[in-house]
């Protein structure tokens, strides 16, 4: 032991997701170009910018469900990035929705939620089952415990992975683009549970395309383009009254869509 | 002058169907139906087949088919997720054992393992059920392989990564999310598989038989020899059927009931 105390333990001033000189190629094409971001504990931080700028990627790198090339990503203290890091203990502190579910088809939706407790966190099934119902209650979903993800609407299971990714008490939660993939008459019953988590103090990362959630619920924002970032700050100021010329043409743009 | 497009269809069908007609005719009228019934369906001679048909022959192309398909299935299981594994030399490995097994003809195969190898070394099959089993289990597993590998890549990307983000292992998320999935798409495949098996077991007989460990097909040529007349192998061919039909129809019925359970 040096003289490094509570060596493991972050100082409390330690952001909770630290991000430094992220880079990310596929082949010759380099999708991030060096990220440097932090999310600290409690804040929701919204990753906005117009597609193929690596936001999603960049959500991904968080918990290495993509590798990055190079740079170091720090999740509560840990550093993802070395490797001896045991990933899979790893991630049991990062949940992450993803745009198409990604619910287990052969499994009921109780089965869902409960799979990794029972088998990666070891608790037994009515301990599990017991906190998966409270979680469905939660999500608005109690009645639906037994229902197989095919048996429900899109904004349903989006709901169902929500509580899944919950389950493991995660220490930040990752969004990526949890309401792209449904119809736009059941996008709010999926962000209302997203607002209600960021209201109760839950630590997110949200890679979304929903300008009115990110104004309303974000602490920061964060502009990405061309696997950089823009411009980051107070909602207010990045998308009320951005800085940067490509910022405000984006948000011309989405504006013009709606 | 000319015909329309519909008449001219019309004047062909009609021509297919009277020349499959005056074909039919002409071999109802040629054929000794008396003498072709005599030899490959007298009436006696189908009774004298059973019941050791069924005790002895039907038993022993069981056997063999489900230890067959037992052991193959297993190997295919491993072979499929080496094929399928970030570690190249056991993806080598797999791709070479498929290729090799699936470019030789299993009775090849069967002589090489059932006969070549006990020469060689001097080793014995320990019965004649292990050494009928397990050449076909082996060649069997590469076929499966092939099948469980396609079952595994029809499976969606993000069950995988949905399952590593809930922290579960590589082998876990395979054992518990992907490989259960992906059965569920190949049993009609895996059905079809099973059935060709059923089949393949005629080819053991080649190495030599006891009267316990008659095959189907082989009872079926033994009757030939005994009654110098065709019935035991045209039972034996209903029996073979028997088993197939059945089979064949139920993965059709699985493959349409899930295709119309895919929204």
């Amino acid at each position: 032991m040096d003289g490094t105390a509570f060596e493991g333990r972050p100082a409390l001033s330690e952001p909770l997701v630290r991000i430094e000189a992220l880079h990310k190629r596929f082949g010759s094409n380099h999708v991030l170009c060096g990220i440097d971001l932090y999310v600290t504990r409690g804040e929701v931080v919204c990753i906005i910018g117009p597609s193929g700028s690596g936001k999603s990627t960049l959500l991904r790198c968080v918990n290495m469900l993509e590798t990055p090339s190079d740079g170091r990503v720090f999740v509560d203290g840990i550093e993802l990035t070395d490797p001896d890091c045991d990933l899979d203990r790893a991630r049991t502190s990062t949940g992450m929705v993803f745009q198409s579910f990604n619910l287990f088809a052969h499994m009921s939706v109780l089965d869902n939620i409960t799979i990794a407790l029972r088998k990666v966190l070891r608790q037994d099934r009515s301990a599990a089952e017991a906190k998966a119902q409270k979680l469905l209650t939660r999500v608005g979903l109690a009645e639906k415990a037994t229902a197989y993800p095919a048996q429900l609407s899109g904004g349903q299971q989006q709901r169902v992975a929500i509580a899944r990714a919950l389950a493991m008490e995660p220490k930040v939660m990752l969004f990526d683009e949890a309401t792209s993939a449904l119809d736009p008459e059941l996008v709010g019953d999926v962000l209302r549970v997203m607002r209600e988590l960021a209201e109760e103090g839950m630590t997110m990362l949200v890679v979304t395309h929903e300008m009115d959630f990110a104004r309303g619920v974000a602490d920061r924002v964060v502009f990405m383009d061309s696997g950089a970032v823009v411009e980051e700050g107070h909602p207010d100021q990045v998308i009320g009254n951005p800085r940067e010329e490509r910022t405000k043409r984006f948000l011309a743009n989405v504006r013009k869509r709606d | 002058m000319s015909w329309s497009r519909r008449q001219r269809l019309r004047l062909v069908r009609g021509g297919v169907y009277a020349a499959t007609i005056t074909a039919l005719v002409l071999i109802l009228l040629v054929v000794d139906w008396g003498a072709l019934g005599g030899a490959l369906f007298k009436w006696g001679i189908v009774k004298d087949q059973f019941p050791d048909i069924l005790t002895t022959a039907l038993r022993n192309t069981v056997i063999f088919t489900i230890f067959g398909f037992a052991g193959g299935l297993s190997l295919g299981l491993l072979l499929a997720i080496m094929r399928l594994s970030g570690v190249r030399p056991y993806r080598w490995f797999a791709a070479t054992y498929i290729e090799v097994l699936r470019g030789i003809p299993l009775l090849v195969t069967l002589l090489i393992l059932g006969f070549g190898i006990p020469i060689a070394t001097g080793w014995k099959w320990p019965n004649p059920y292990i050494q009928g089993s397990v050449p076909l289990a082996l060649v069997a597993g590469a076929y499966i392989a092939e099948t469980v590998r396609a079952g595994i890549e029809a499976v969606p990307r993000g069950q995988m990564e949905a399952a590593r983000s809930l922290g579960m292992s590589y082998s876990r998320a395979m054992a518990t999310i992907i490989i259960p999935q992906a059965f569920r798409i190949i049993v009609p495949p895996l059905t079809n598989e099973f059935v060709l098996l059923i089949k393949d077991t005629s080819l053991i007989s080649v190495l030599g038989v006891t009267a316990s460990t008659l095959d189907l097909a082989r009872f079926g040529r033994n009757g030939v020899n005994d009654t110098a007349n065709a019935t035991p192998l045209v039972v034996a061919g209903l029996v073979y059927l028997a088993l197939t039909v059945p089979l064949t129809q139920l993965a059709a019925w699985m493959e349409r009931r899930s295709k119309a359970g895919r929204r």
